[in-house]
């Protein structure tokens, strides 16, 4: 038995209705990657993750515990499953997760932030107020729920006084630059995610990085936010060669991660197909959204290595970081062992 | 037998968002889905214009299963767009089947 959508989407909607998230987070949780930046607390301008790297541990335990249910007897428990919900937040159980994972994905903000402070860039951060901004709502059609929880968001920005906001993932930066206008009356935030705030600063590479790199686009990036030459243009002037799947850019291929939640068997199908299609042309990815990341990390096969654009960044642009020691030394074995389209110029 | 539901075709109406009045039943679409779903879009879209709801209705799994990677609205020669169509159809079965609905 599949796993009935209108239960499944009953249960996030219920949680975002309530609980003002689609996996509630506790307040530690969220922002424990800002803990010793001293980023100020709200101003004119935010760095408004959106709860979506957090989230990723969260959503790809679920994920997998979804993908064992799917087409087993407990299906038929998920209206139960929905009623207790209202009550207790079990959708917090069904999705423990590993302090490594939950420390990796803090890495990547902690990363986005230091590249900003790195290009002369000050904001702030609304720590625990900061909502999720209701994508996967708004992809489901669930367009009550998402539109209250867009009018919260909107309230809490103007509230505090803020102008500008720097997004971190494509589906945040979609959301609240493309979707709030049409759903918000008087919306009037400043949107772009923090690779086009780097590319326009045409910050100064500060160690090159001398190594070859297959991208992923997101979908949602490229095609919706047209999002597609910054990252590569911050890549290249790091010295990264970059390798391009025949479907890249604005005809990148989904990597399955938006059917996640309602049929996780199909979503790891897409999920390896896209993997493949990677591996043909190296054996180093980067992505720039968490979710896109999730995804070919879980569907892998053995060598690939899978890791956010952030992590690269860091290394060639910021003078010092701690993570980057050891960074060329580290790829310089991966050279030569490209396979397929050679690097783009 | 296909019935023809003169409600469905008047509530697919008044969804301002619901538009797929321009498709030229290419197929382009469909080729490029990564889904591989046949269903997807023009048939699917064929449906609601004629108010075959029991047909729609037929194919729940097919609507939610589409990722809304938009591959094939940025190949649309007629420019449809299809993903807000089928996030219209999601909140339509949503309302209707579900009882999506703010408590």
């Amino acid at each position: 038995m599949a796993l009935p959508i209108g239960k499944v989407l009953g249960i996030l909607s219920d949680n975002l209705e309530r609980r003002k998230a689609i996996l509630p987070l506790p307040v530690g949780k969220a922002t424990a990657w800002a803990r010793g930046l001293d980023i100020p607390f709200g101003g004119e301008t935010v760095l408004y993750t959106g709860h979506m790297y957090q989230l990723i541990p969260w959503i790809t335990t679920m994920a997998a515990s979804l993908e064992r249910v799917e087409n087993s007897w407990v299906t038929r428990f998920f209206a139960m499953g929905r009623v207790l919900n209202r009550a207790i937040n079990i959708s917090r159980f069904m999705a423990l997760t590993h302090q490594p994972e939950e420390r990796a994905y803090s890495g990547i903000l902690r990363n986005i932030a230091r590249l900003l402070r790195a290009s002369g860039v000050e904001f702030g951060y609304l720590y625990g107020e900061e909502l999720y901004a209701g994508a996967l709502l708004y992809d489901q059609g669930v367009d009550e729920v998402f539109t209250m929880q867009a009018g919260r968001v909107s309230a809490l920005l103007h509230k505090k006084g803020v102008r500008q906001v720097i997004t971190v993932d494509p589906h945040t930066t979609n959301m609240l630059r493309s979707v709030y206008p049409k759903k918000i009356n008087e919306y009037r935030i400043e949107v772009k995610s923090y690779l086009e705030l780097l590319a326009e600063r045409d910050p100064k590479c500060v160690r090159q990085l001398d190594l070859d790199l297959v991208i992923h686009d997101s979908c949602i990036y490229a095609r919706n936010e047209e999002v597609v030459g910054q990252p590569r243009e911050l890549l290249r002037n790091a010295g990264v060669r970059l390798h391009e799947p025949e479907l890249s850019g604005r005809l990148t291929h989904c990597c399955g991660g938006p059917i996640e939640s309602l049929f996780p068997g199909r979503a790891q199908e897409i999920a390896k197909k896209r993997t493949e299609q990677l591996s043909g042309c190296g054996d180093s990815v980067t992505t720039m959204c968490p979710i896109c990341m999730a995804n070919i990390k879980r569907a892998s096969i053995r060598g690939l290595k899978v890791r956010d654009i952030s992590e690269y960044l860091v290394a060639a642009y910021c003078p010092g970081a701690s993570t980057l020691q050891g960074y060329a030394r580290k790829h310089s074995s991966w050279k030569n062992q490209f396979r397929g389209r050679g690097p783009v110029s | 037998m296909m019935r023809v539901n003169p409600d469905f075709l008047e509530a697919t109406k008044l969804m301002d968002r619901f538009n797929a009045s321009a498709c030229i039943n290419c197929g382009s679409c469909t080729a490029l889905c990564p889904m591989e779903i046949s269903l997807l879009p023009r048939r699917l879209f064929r449906y609601v214009l004629l108010g075959l709801e029991g047909k729609v209705l037929e194919n729940i799994p097919s609507i939610y299963s589409c990722l809304l990677c938009k591959m094939c609205e940025d190949n649309c020669p007629a420019e449809v767009p299809i993903v807000e169509n089928i996030r219209a159809l999601r909140t339509y079965i949503n309302r209707k089947r579900y009882g999506l609905e703010r408590s």
